[in-house]
Order: C-alpha cells, then structure tokens, then sequence
C-alpha cells in the first residue's frame, strides 16, 4: 500500500540525512521525499511518500518518531488529506502547430507556459500526481527536453493538523 | 558552580560539564584534534583520565563502566582515526542500548569538509550506530549541547550519544552555566504505561494456565530487577532470560529455568514453545531468541513491556503491548494483579510445572566429567564455586560467552557484562577495565578465548598501567570455536580458516606486560590454579586453560528451527578427528 507520511523536524543540519538514512539503513522503500522550513524556521516539514504492508508502515511511523530530531509524525493516508505535486517540463516547440497544442493541453490541466523560447516552452503545473502523470503522458515523449517533478507535498483537510 | 556564569574555552566548558554529571572517569587517547582539551585535563584534578592502547577499547571500557554501574559511560577520542576506531565501540554499546558520552575531536571548523589531514564526517559514520549525535558549531551551545546529550544518552531507552567539536571551538571563549534541566520539543520518552492495556495484561496473567515469563536486558538497563523478581513470585510462574537480561532473575531460584534461545536450556525453550501466555518485559524478540519466527510461541497470547514502542510488534506481533518504564509498569501490574477480583489458577500451574519438571530432568547442560581433558563448563562451573557467584563477569564472543552465560549462574543484575546484540569479539578485556575501575572492591573476571582475546590484547598494558586486578580465564581450544561448531554441524566439518595457529605463549605474553601468567593442562590442576589466581587480590592473573578442543555448545536451536526442535547432545566429533 501506498502511504504519505508528513513529518516535523528539526531545523537542523544533518535531519535530512537522519531521515533517509533510516530508510535506507532498514531496507524501506521511499518514493518522494520533499523538504523545506515552515512557518516557524527552526521547524522543517517533510513528506514522504512509501510503500508497504501494514506492518512495515507501522514500523516506517515508529522509527520516524524515534529519530530524535523529529518533532511529530503522521500518516496522512490514514484519513482524508490534500496532495499536490508541482512539475516543471521543458518542451520542444516545432512548429505553430505544436504551440497550439501545448498551449490547449495547458488550459485543459491548469497549466502555464512560465518560458517561452525560439525552441522550447516551459510549463508549470501542479496537481495530485495522477495528475501530472497523465497529462505527461499526452505529450509526445520526443517533445519533452526535461521534466522537473517537486516529488509530493501533503496537508490533512480541516480538523487534522500536525 | 552550576547556573553562575563566567567566561571559559570550549576544553574548560567540557571538563565542567562533565563534572557537573558526576563524571569519574573518562577513557580516551589523544591527538590534534583534541589537544586543547587534553591541556584542559592536566591540570585538572575530579575527573580521572584512563588513557587506553587503542581507541576501541576505550569505549568498551566505559561500556564496561556503565553496564556495571547504571551511569554513562564518557570517552574523549581524537578525530580521523580515532573517530573511526571508536566506531566498533560504539556499535557494540548501541545493539545493547548502552548509555554513554562520546566526545570526538573534529579539525577546525573553518577545514570542515576540505579533506583536512584527520578528517571524518564523524557524525556521518556514526549515525545509524548512535541514538543521536551533535555536531557543536558554535561555542556558545556547547554546554546545552552537552547537556542534552545526557539527557538523551540516559532516558528512555538509552544508547550512545556522540558530541563532535572541532578544535577551534575548544579554544574559543563563551560565557559557561550548565543548564540543571532541559527541555526538548522532538524527545520527550514515554514512562507511564497504559493503564486499561495493564489492566488486560493482569485479566490475561490470572487466566494463563501455561504462563510463561521472558524477560531481557531492558529489565536490567530500567533497574526493575527487584520489582521483576517479587511479580514473579507473587504470580508463582516460571521464568526464563535473554542473554543480555542474565542476573535480573536469580539464577539459583527455583522459578527459574535457565536461559533461552539458540543456546537456552530445554525447559525454558519447551516452556516458551507449549505456553499459552506470555510476560516478555524488556526484551527485543531478537532473532537468537525467537529462532524460527513462525514457529515462535505458536499458542501464547503476549504481552510485551517495554520502554521503546518500535521493539513492540516489530518481529512478533503480540496482543497486549504496554510502553513504558519496565520498572513502573511491573509495579503498575502488580497492584493490576492484587486487585483483581479472580486469582491465579493454582491447579492449572501445579500441572503446568510438573511438565516443566519432567523436561528439566533431561538435564540438558549436561556434560563429559570423567573426560581427560579440561572441558571449559568445568572451568566456569569452579570459576562460579571460587568466587562465589559473586563476581562480576565479562566476556567475548563465541562458544566461551555461551558456556559463561550457560553454567555461572548470575544471581544479581549488572554482573554479566557482554556483548550480546552486536557480538563484538575483543570486548571482554576492555569492558572488564571499565568494571574494574568503578567497583575497585569487587573481583571481575573476563572469559575469553584465544582468538577474542588477541583482538583487545594491548590492552593488558592498560591494566599494568592502572594496576587493575583482572582475572583472565581463556578458554583455549585453539580454534574460533563457535565457527569451528558451526562448519562441523553445517559445513560438512570443513574447517576453513577457523584454526588459531601461531598463538603466542599467553604466560610469556602475560608476564611481559608485568602480570602474572599460568598455563593449565589438567582437569586435576583447574580449582587449584583458580584459587591461586584469586588469592592474588592486587593482581592481574591470565589463566590460560588448555580446553577439550572438540566440545560443542549445547543445546541448539539451529537456524530455521523452533524452540522444540533443539539439538541436544554432541555429534559425536571426537578430539583427534579435529587436530
Ligand atoms: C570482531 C568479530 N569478528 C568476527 C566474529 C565472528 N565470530 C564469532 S565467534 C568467533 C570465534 C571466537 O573464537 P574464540 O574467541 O577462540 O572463542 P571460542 O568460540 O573458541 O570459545 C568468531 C570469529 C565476531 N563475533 N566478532
């Protein structure tokens, strides 16, 4: 099963490597893992996207929660929650016609062109990672120079705030 | 002085900390990076410096110091190599949540990741093998950093803390106070267990008709062993220990049934295969005790009381957990218990022991004693006898640690001290100078073999040094002999590589450092020679015993193997097919 774990750590050089080091020290896989200060800057929030049986997730949550830097620990998969992904893709742009096309595709999946060269566009987009997969998925793989995916960042609805 | 302020370098701010903690002793070896530091001990007078051979041992012996006392465990080593030959220390303290200081000198901060001469990413070698580690970039957090490191090292579970400080900061200056307490958002340890789980727990112990009790070394580590030993008996069921929790019961008690696990008596290993219920406190379902995990407990409901919630549940999924304080939940579940309006079903365990009676009449530990040549139970059986099961007793790591946790029968938490989760060969000698040191009084004896002695042995210089008065009992069989059983049982008897060839005469060896050497051959000559050694109060004696080199360590519980499927007795290798 795939789960999105957020977390709150410390600030502090070394808590990203604290984390990962774990998840690679006991062999759990690991999907995305994004990271930036919040709100308060000694604070740094992570998502993490796994996979696993019960059992292991279980364990994923308890060895987070023991790292000593790490402040609060939830499962966001366990209840309703927001995921979004942000992507930036750089893209060839032939002729009049393919300008056409991606400006189209872009209105269809919120997208913006951000950059717009002789050859290439750059387009933002974010949504779930559903999302962004298909709507990389309608373009013609020989037309994309880059994709930049932000891995995904989670937030509970309403009452669940970590 | 804590709470004054007054202005000191980082070395003098470290040597008031760690007096501040009541530190006695600190295990170290010098180097550039740590120089400042050493000026600042030179002069210094309360905290006594053991200046090892080799950084390794360092850490064993404050290892050793803690296991034996309860308190951390400090070590002061330079950075680069020093950093790195502490690091077996320091994963050998952690695999046995150790609680324990380590300072590593780092290079200047300004040379921090410029491949300077001695460095290391210290705190980047050492994280997966430390409960956590700091690196001090400013000498104004020194202190509270300090602080915070024992706080970490000593609660909860506790384990190794490194503290990394690069030489510049030990020179600089900052305004000293040691905090008394500290507050930290990200930690804060759970002591008080769940009383509706505890109330569970009491309804399950009363309803067992096959109780069983296994408890490990968290039972020592939480002081609980006196608490654990009254719920015991008030509850009249059988127990069994870990390795690492040898002594937490009395071994001489009649509830008692021995050790478990790959090397564990019949009885405890039955008892844990055919009983319904199950008390584990302070114990890790480690992969030696369980053996095969499916075929682990496979009619017990069980409860598991420990201080870290990710033991709960890891390997074995178990019915009751309860987080918390050993020491506070036994209690918490002893009044569970008297208040409860049911009792203990006095019936279904009378029979309950009478199967247990019957399994232990297969007097499992059994072995040769009409044999011609020393056999190493022997010699732990009269090392028991001479110092009256009182000692204090370390080992290494082979068929040596299994005999010594299998016939010396500890009475008393905190006397056997090894190294259980990580198995680190060379820590026996070491840790015994830790134990020395703290417990002058005491008689501490290290049981070794031949091949984990050599990997500490410079350290008998150590001993001269301080005047520490080990006793070493080396099992000598001129064979790694626990790899030697392994490739006779599961590698067709191929020996490969497991011979000790080239041993250096251990007396020699002994009395070249200044100590006192013996060499015994003889059954006959073994109680003599351990009374002689025994009688030298002031002295450190190494008993070389020339043992069977044939005998294999029984029973077994073979990998892939339940606890009912133990191997008994010898496969019938006799001494001359080996040499
Ligand atoms: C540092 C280290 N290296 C290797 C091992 C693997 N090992 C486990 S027991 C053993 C043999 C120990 O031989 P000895 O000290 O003579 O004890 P004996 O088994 O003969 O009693 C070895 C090599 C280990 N535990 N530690």
């Amino acid at each position: 099963m795939r789960h999105i774990i957020a977390l709150l750590i410390e600030n502090e050089a070394g808590a990203l490597s604290r984390v990962s080091g774990l998840f690679s020290a006991r062999a759990y896989n690991i999907e995305s893992l994004t990271v930036a200060p919040t709100e308060d800057p000694s604070l740094s929030r992570m998502t993490l996207i796994t996979r696993g049986s019960d059992n292991i997730v279980e364990q994923i949550l308890k060895q987070l929660n023991k790292l000593v830097d790490v402040v609060k620990v939830m499962d966001l998969s366990e209840g309703i929650h927001i995921e979004r992904e942000l992507l930036l893709l750089k893209i060839r742009v032939t002729n009049a016609n393919a300008c056409h096309d991606i400006k189209r595709l872009c209105d269809i999946f919120r997208g913006h062109i951000i950059d717009v060269n002789k050859d290439s566009y750059v387009v933002e987009m974010t949504g779930s990672s559903d999302k962004v997969d298909a709507f990389i998925s309608t373009l013609d793989p020989h037309l994309i120079l880059e994709t930049v995916r932000s891995g995904v960042s989670g937030i509970g609805r309403g009452q669940r705030i970590l | 002085m804590v709470g004054e302020t007054e202005m000191l370098t980082g070395a003098d701010i470290l040597i008031r900390c760690l007096e501040a903690e009541d530190v006695e002793f600190i295990f170290g070896y010098p180097g550039g990076a740590v120089l400042h530091i050493y000026d600042a001990l030179f002069s210094h007078k309360n905290i006594r410096h053991i200046l090892v051979r080799h950084e390794q041992a360092a850490v064993h012996a404050a290892d050793g110091l803690a296991r034996s006392t309860g308190k951390p465990g400090v070590v002061l080593v330079t950075s680069g190599p020093g950093a790195t030959n502490a690091v077996t220390g320091i994963a050998t303290a952690y695999m046995d949540s150790i609680p324990m200081v380590i300072i590593t000198g780092q290079v200047p901060t300004a040379l921090i990741g410029n491949d300077a001469f001695q460095e290391v990413d210290a705190v980047g070698i050492t994280r997966p093998c430390v409960k956590h580690n700091f690196l001090v970039k400013d000498v104004t957090k020194l202190a509270e950093t300090l602080k915070k490191a024992f706080f970490v090292a000593t609660s909860g579970r506790p384990g190794p803390v490194v503290v990394d400080i690069p030489k510049d900061i030990t020179a600089q200056t900052a305004a000293f106070s040691y905090p008394e307490q500290i507050s930290m958002r990200s930690y804060k340890p759970n002591n008080v267990g769940h009383t509706g789980q505890i109330k569970r727990a009491a309804e399950l112990l009363i309803n067992a008709k096959r109780p069983m009790i296994y408890s490990g070394g968290g039972v020592v580590l939480g002081d609980a062993s006196d608490d654990l030993t009254a719920l015991t008996r008030e509850l009249g069921f059988p127990i069994t220990n870990t390795l690492m929790g040898l002594g937490a019961y009395p071994a001489s008690d009649k509830q008692y049934v021995g050790m478990l696990g790959m090397h564990g008596t019949y009885e405890a290993n039955m008892a844990m295969h055919e009983c319904d219920t199950l008390l584990a406190i302070g114990a890790r379902f480690d992969d030696r005790v369980t053996g095969e995990v499916k075929k682990f407990c496979p009619h017990a409901k069980i409860i598991h009381i420990d201080i870290d919630p990710a033991s709960i549940s890891k390997t074995i999924k178990v019915d009751v957990p309860i987080v918390g304080n050993v020491n506070r939940v036994i209690n918490d579940l002893r009044n569970a218990i008297k208040v409860n309006k049911n009792q203990v079903d006095a019936k279904a365990l009378e029979k309950w022991w009478q199967q247990i009676n019957n399994w232990q009449e297969k007097n499992c530990l059994q072995y040769d004693r009409e044999s011609e040549l020393i056999k190493p139970q022997y010699v732990v059986e009269k090392l028991h006898e001479i110092t009256k099961g009182d000692a204090f007793v370390t080992s290494d790591v082979g068929q040596h640690q299994m005999w010594a946790a299998q016939f010396y029968g500890f009475n008393k938490p905190r006397r056997w001290i090894n190294s259980g989760g990580l198995g680190t060969m060379g820590f026996g000698l070491p840790a015994a100078m830790g134990v020395s040191l703290a417990h002058p009084e005491d008689t501490v004896a290290c049981i070794t073999g031949e091949a984990s002695i050599q990997m500490c042995i410079q350290e008998l210089s150590t001993c001269m040094q301080y005047g520490l008065p080990i006793k070493i009992i080396n099992l000598n069989n001129r064979y790694m002999g626990m790899v030697r059983q392994w490739q006779e049982f599961f590698y067709d008897k191929r020996y490969s590589h497991s011979y000790v060839d080239a041993l250096p005469d251990f007396v020699k060896l002994a009395e070249s450092y200044g100590h006192v050497g013996m060499r015994i051959e003889n059954p006959d000559d073994v109680k003599g020679a351990l009374e002689e050694a025994f009688a030298m109060k002031d002295r450190l004696v190494f008993l070389d015993f020339m043992t069977d080199q044939s005998e294999n360590v029984f029973p077994m519980v073979a990998a892939g193997k339940g606890h009912h499927e133990m191997l008994l007795s010898s496969m019938g290798t006799t001494d001359r097919e080996l040499a």
